[in-house]
């Protein structure tokens, strides 16, 4: 069974008097440990794929089966229940709390997930020091830099052992070095049994990926398999030392 | 289980919200802090005035009562004429009423004769002391305790002799040594044998009750005249016959008042009960009063909130959009924002509390009664708050908890 199933999915916005057609029936498998991208210039609907994928949207039509469960019909509490669970969010601008320190950031999914303190502290001090920040605990994102920041988020999005981590330009607000760990991590991750999915419009960040999806105009464009994947090998391996089975689990 | 942890997270969360903005958060505590001190200091105050009146009031003893001329709390249109008018009770009547009050367990008469200056031969007094005639029973109907010495025979009355008790701080001024019985004191130029002490009745409103000196009722009769105007005072042996000695007494008063059937009695009936029931009448417009304006705080400080909480959820729009992505329902969402609430709220409540009972203790000292922790008040205060923050908290929550998660993830 496909980790992700989706057949015909469309959803369209209506502004006013017109109605935005953003997605117009995409169809779609994802399978457990892929590393795919999802491609597409502004306007063409990636958001918005996105956005029905990561359950933060519903769709108009359409089937939407995230571990055989039809996601399309479920109410905003069971939503907010799979995103907890299933679902790691990865953003361009980051999006800490900026008045908690990076292990509470950290902290955060597992407070809604429901987990006693103690446990919740030492999953997020685990976590944190897998993605290399483990002296950075105590520090608020205004005193990380970018990748450090990014880390943290990358870490609050692994830290419920998720389905998928989603990935909105994760490289976005990143100068190309510390982009080019932060993909390191990715690899890392993906190789170690995670299933990530990339959003960008960037072609070197979707080198990195196994499959490539070009979206335009609210379709599929094409579903390629990325035969000369690009690596980065050093960096993630100085940045995951240390991990732990945690990821697999 | 999770949910109570979820509760004790989201007053954390609601904590450090609070800190962050310690100004914005104080002058919103400030306004409901106004409320509930008002309505507190007023309620403790009136409480204080209250149980010293209830420990202390006329010095009357279980179940009596008192006829006398004029009532003993009154209001600002009290018809003076009408009481200036009416006949003074004599020592006549006071016999009579001890014939006819055959259910009555004691009857006694008092009539204050002057005001003036008292001296021993180690001290003499400011001339602000109050002399006293008492009958025998005066001590029962009056709740007073003889520490040393004896009270009055009836001998003492009837002869007319010149003896004396004394209040606990005249004795003390002028006797500051040893025991004042058996001593000598002389009271507006007359000499009087101290035959007894009183023990201390305390103050009441401020006023000290034991700077008297009482003489037996005949002895005060003879020395100033028999148009001495008395106070009769009736105990009843029991709370049970209270009533019933009351009517007969009363009944005797009448008759020998000549007091049509129909009309009103020309004359007044004290007791305890009844001073203390006239003073809650007196101060139910003040309380009315405190209630109006910490009400009119209360909802102004109330808006107060909604009005802060609505630039929060404004301001950390993008939060409540990384809240909910990461997992948060829209109750989670809900609960934060009015727990932020109520926590302001609260804030400004207990301090309310602790502010408003120490300024109504104040009074204390003016009246120099013990103080009073208003345990009632306190609670419907902070329960008042709590109302406040749910109320004013409830539209704001709920409008951060309906934000569309994506658009509050992109909100700037």
């Amino acid at each position: 069974m496909s980790l992700i199933r989706i057949e015909n999915l469309a959803r369209h916005y209506v502004m006013g008097t017109e109605t935005v057609h953003a997605l117009r029936g995409v169809s779609l498998s994802i399978e457990r440990g892929e590393y795919l991208a999802i491609m597409g210039p502004s306007g063409s609907g990636k958001s918005t794929l996105m956005n029905l994928l990561g359950c933060l949207d519903t769709p108009n039509e359409g089937v939407y089966e995230l571990n055989g469960e039809n996601v399309a019909r479920m109410t905003d509490n069971e939503l907010a229940d799979i995103r907890n669970r299933e679902i790691g969010f990865v953003f361009q601008s980051f999006n800490l709390l900026a008045r908690s320190d990076a292990l509470h950031n950290v902290e955060l999914p597992l407070i809604y997930a429901g987990l006693p303190p103690k446990e919740r502290r030492e999953r997020a001090r685990a976590t944190l020091a897998n993605v290399g920040l483990g002296d950075r605990m105590h520090h608020r994102p205004n005193e990380l830099s970018g990748g450090q920041r990014q880390r943290v988020a990358i870490a609050r999005a692994l830290v419920n052992s998720p389905s998928i981590i989603l990935a909105d330009e994760p490289t976005g607000n990143l100068d190309s070095k510390t982009g080019v760990e932060i993909l390191g991590l990715f690899e890392e991750l993906s190789r170690r049994g995670n299933t990530i999915i990339v959003v960008t419009h960037e072609e070197e960040v979707a080198l990195h990926s196994r499959r490539v999806i070009r979206i335009r105009d609210g379709l599929i464009a094409a579903d390629e398999i990325n035969r000369e994947q690009r690596a980065v090998v050093g960096g993630a391996a100085v940045a995951l030392s240390g991990i732990t089975p945690l990821f697999i689990a | 289980m999770s949910r109570f942890r979820e509760m004790i997270e989201m007053i954390r969360m609601a904590l450090n919200a609070v800190r962050t903005h310690v100004l914005r958060s104080s002058l919103t505590i400030l306004g409901i802090f106004i409320g509930v001190f008002s309505i507190i200091a007023v309620m403790t105050g009136i409480r204080v005035l209250q149980s010293n009146l209830e420990s202390a009031m006329s010095g009357l003893g279980a179940n009596t009562f008192q006829f006398q001329r004029s009532p003993a709390i009154h209001f600002d249109d009290i018809d003076w004429e009408k009481i200036l008018r009416r006949r003074r009770f004599f020592a006549a009547n006071m016999k009579r009423i001890q014939e006819k009050s055959t259910l009555a367990q004691a009857v006694s008469a008092t009539a204050s004769f002057g005001v003036g200056e008292a001296s021993s031969k180690f001290a003499r007094t400011n001339p602000n002391i109050t002399g006293v005639g008492v009958t025998p029973d005066g001590f029962i109907t009056q709740n007073w305790t003889v520490l040393d010495g004896r009270g009055f025979s009836e001998a003492d009355d009837t002869s007319g002799r010149r003896v004396c008790v004394l209040g606990a701080d005249l004795a003390e001024k002028l006797f500051p040594l040893g025991s004042p019985v058996g001593q000598s004191v002389k009271f507006c130029g007359i000499s009087y044998n101290v035959i007894g002490l009183l023990a201390r009745r305390g103050s009441l409103f401020g006023q000290s009750r034991d700077n008297f000196l009482a003489i037996p009722l005949g002895t005060a009769l003879r020395l100033y005249g028999q148009s001495l105007s008395l106070s009769i005072q009736v105990q009843a042996p029991g709370r049970d016959t209270y009533q019933d000695v009351l009517e007969q007494a009363r009944g005797a008063m009448r008759t020998m008042r000549r007091v049509e059937p129909g009309i009103e009695d020309d004359f007044e009936i004290v007791s305890n009960e009844s001073s203390v029931g006239q003073f809650r009448d007196l101060t139910s417009a003040i309380r009315l009063g405190a209630a109006v304006i910490s009400s009119i705080a209360l909802l102004a400080a109330g808006i107060g909130i909604m009005n802060i909480m609505l630039v929060s959820v404004t301001e950390r729009t993008r939060e409540i959009g990384i809240r909910r992505a990461i997992g948060a329902r829209k109750r989670s969402v809900m609960i934060q924002f009015v727990a932020e609430a109520i926590l302001l709220s609260e804030i400004g409540g207990v301090l309310g509390v602790i502010a408003g009972i120490a300024f109504g203790n104040l009074i204390c000292f003016l009246v120099q009664a013990p103080p009073v922790i208003p345990f009632d008040w306190a609670a419907i205060g902070l329960g008042i708050c709590s109302a406040v923050g749910i109320i004013f908290g409830t539209y704001p929550a709920w409008k951060a908890a309906n934000l569309d998660p994506i658009d509050s993830l992109r909100y700037e």
